[in-house]
């Protein structure tokens, strides 16, 4: 009988993390290819408005405009009111012109010509912010926009 | 000397060390994903050239006050029922079976007081200056939305797909099938309900 009891008695066996790294690793290398830097340094907030009739914009032929309300830390010397910022600075509605050619001027040259204004705008902006970088977009030609929205029914906000 | 066998290098810490990396890539990885209303603006017109008269009833006219209210044809209005209504607007095909206008696909109330056809249906959409972003937004998503409906159910009738869809793997790149033969029917719907959405300059004050 006594050899069945002993058997018995034996513990668990402690759960072997030998290939914990191989684990780890493996997401590691997941997030290290889906990484992408962020090129640009928000410095406005940005709260996008959700819509549900969307489309997906084309990365390579896109600039962007950021504009809404200063972020925290950039309120005290940019104030309140909503602003425009293209590529790392805060930009004045009559410079569009210049910084989105500087943008455009990034990209593929067989793709320049199909360029797509892509506006981020807090949903706390006014509209005529909007209005205004629209009216400057007609003058340079640059017809093309996309709104970047979240995904969601805008009836619900 | 004698061959000292080399001291096994410990592995412990690696996973420490996978994770510290981990961790960091997990911090700083934004999955960007950006969506939006794809929208054309109308180039300067520098021409004196008058623009052509609408009628009346075929403006569908959404004025959008600082407080964020909707007031469409004169009558105030809900957010909820603005789809509804645009998509009752444009599909009326109010003109008579007789007129050149007429509309054979069109599934409206035929009212002789609403538009006379999708292609001469004007959508006109006006803003305060302090209108906010996010209700200028979830107005043209609803507008969207009416034309999206109606052009849908129009390829449903006609080739037995949604336009989105079909739209939406076209740009994807993962459309299966005669690509070329698909973008003419995408012209074909967006013929039959051509988007026109005018934006009006706002008001100041």
């Amino acid at each position: 009988m006594s050899k069945f009891t002993k058997k018995k008695s034996n513990e668990l066996p402690p759960v072997s993390t030998a290939s914990l790294p191989d684990i780890v690793f493996m997401l590691l290398f997941f997030f290290m290819v889906v990484t992408v830097m962020r090129d640009t340094e928000l410095k406005v907030e940005q709260n996008l408005p959700k819509a549900n009739q969307i489309e997906k914009l084309k990365k390579d032929r896109s600039v962007f405009i950021f504009a809404g309300k200063p972020s925290m830390q950039y309120k005290k010397n940019f104030g309140d009111e909503g602003r425009i910022q293209i590529g790392d600075k805060f930009t004045d509605v009559s410079n569009i012109g210049l910084a989105l050619t500087e943008a455009r001027g990034k990209l593929n040259p067989e793709l320049q010509s199909k360029v797509v204004v892509a506006l981020k705008v807090d949903d706390d902006t006014n509209t005529g912010l909007v209005t205004d970088i629209k009216e400057k977009l007609r003058e340079l030609n640059m017809v093309k926009i996309i709104y970047i929205t979240t995904s969601g029914d805008p009836l619900e906000q | 000397m004698a061959r000292r066998s080399a001291p096994e290098v410990n592995a412990g810490s690696m996973a420490d060390i996978a994770f510290l990396l981990l961790i960091f890539f997990l911090v700083t990885t934004t999955l960007e994903k950006d969506n939006g209303i794809a929208r054309q603006l109308p180039p300067i017109d520098k021409s004196e050239i008058e623009p052509p008269k609408i009628k009346e009833k075929n403006l569908f006219i959404v004025l959008v006050n600082k407080n964020d209210q909707l007031l469409v044809n004169d009558s105030p209005m809900e957010l909820e029922e603005l789809r509804e209504n645009a998509i009752d607007f444009l599909d009326n095909g109010g003109a008579l079976s007789s007129s050149p206008e007429y509309c054979d696909y069109c599934k409206g109330n035929r009212s002789i007081t609403s538009s006379d056809n999708p292609t001469k249906a004007v959508i006109s959409v006006q803003n305060d200056r302090l209108t906010s972003y996010k209700m200028y937004i979830s107005v043209q998503n609803e507008l969207v939305a009416a034309y999206n409906f109606l052009r849908n159910r129009e390829s449903q009738r006609l080739y037995g797909w949604d336009f989105t869809d079909v739209k939406k793997e076209i740009d994807a790149g993962t459309y299966l099938g005669n690509q070329s033969d698909a973008q003419d029917k995408l012209k074909e719907i967006q013929r039959l309900f051509p988007l026109k959405l005018s934006e009006a300059q706002p008001k100041k004050n």
